[in-house]
């Protein structure tokens, strides 16, 4: 685990790549329990204008977080954690799935062991988060 | 069809008790990947200084979904189109991790409704708490309810 003495503002984590399948997408929806036909229904997807089934946004939050808490140690030592999706991550049915690309950096150090980590999100060229920010308490 | 406007400072009565089970933080922990001993072992979460494993920091949109027919999304009377939403914004404030044991208690408001462009968005909050009001979380999430904003009326010259 980080300790708050030996991390600096641009300290930087490591950077982390995360798969999502059309499987995944099940998975989550059963586990979530967001069943919104966008997730699975490439007809329907498609039929409202999306480019194809499209990710949770959830799901893509979750991964981010990963990178947020492998880097923390403790998954229970994240405070706050807020996004805004700015770009649907679309899903095709193939074998690859999408690609999220995830890294991040502290921003700030705040007082009581805190730190403010500012997220990226990529799928591809383009972020798929935007404002994404975690503050962890580190000891 | 835009969205009823009446919602907007609605808070609903309190959720029935939601009991977070081992196996169901396991069952999320699985599905979004992560298999943080944490999450899976209660020797670890020990170790890390909490009482039973713990969730991952956004279990708790479970919550949205297990209580939706309680609040407003799925109130017939909002008149949302749910295969027009995508997630906006999504905030988590804990202050604590949720862990297994926990009896949680949630209550969502309607935080506003406004147009943004020719989309619409609605902004809930969700306070949860366990046993004894223990405040644990703050969910805050803004949905985007695609094109479905009133057309505007002509600007007058």
């Amino acid at each position: 685990m980080p300790r708050y003495d030996e991390v600096e503002v641009g300290t930087e984590l490591p950077a982390r790549t995360f798969t999502i399948t059309r499987a995944d997408l099940v998975r989550y929806c059963g586990a979530s329990g967001d069943f919104n036909v966008i997730h699975w229904n490439e007809r329907i997807a498609k039929a409202v204008g999306l480019p194809d089934v499209i990710s949770h946004g959830m799901m893509t939050m979750a991964q981010t977080g990963r990178a947020v808490t492998d880097w923390a140690g403790d998954p229970g030592a994240v405070r706050s954690y807020s996004v805004r999706f700015s770009r649907p991550v679309a899903v095709a049915d193939d074998d690859e799935g999408a690609t999220l690309t995830v890294s991040g950096t502290v921003e700030e150090k705040l007082d009581g062991g805190r730190v403010v980590l500012g997220l990226t999100a990529t799928v591809g060229d383009s972020k798929v988060l935007t404002a994404a920010k975690a503050v962890v308490q580190l000891s | 069809m835009p969205v009823s406007r009446d919602f907007i400072g609605r808070e609903y009565p309190a959720s029935a008790p939601y009991e977070v089970g081992r196996e169901q933080i396991r069952r999320f922990a699985e599905a979004i990947g992560d298999l943080n001993p944490a999450y899976l072992d209660a020797q670890a979460a020990r170790a890390l200084g909490h009482p039973d494993v713990i969730a991952p920091p956004t279990f708790l949109t479970v919550l949205n979904f297990r209580y939706a027919t309680e609040g407003p999304i799925s109130d017939p009377a909002l008149g949302l189109d749910y295969a027009m939403v995508v997630h906006g914004e999504q905030s988590f404030e804990l202050h604590r991790p949720v862990r297994a044991g926990d009896v949680l208690s949630s209550v969502q408001s309607v935080e506003d409704i406004k147009d943004a462009g020719r989309n619409e968005l609605i902004v809930t909050v969700t306070q949860v708490t366990a046993a004894g009001g223990e405040q644990v979380a703050t969910l805050r999430s803004t949905i985007v309810s695609r094109g479905t904003a009133a057309p505007r009326e002509p600007k007058q010259a």
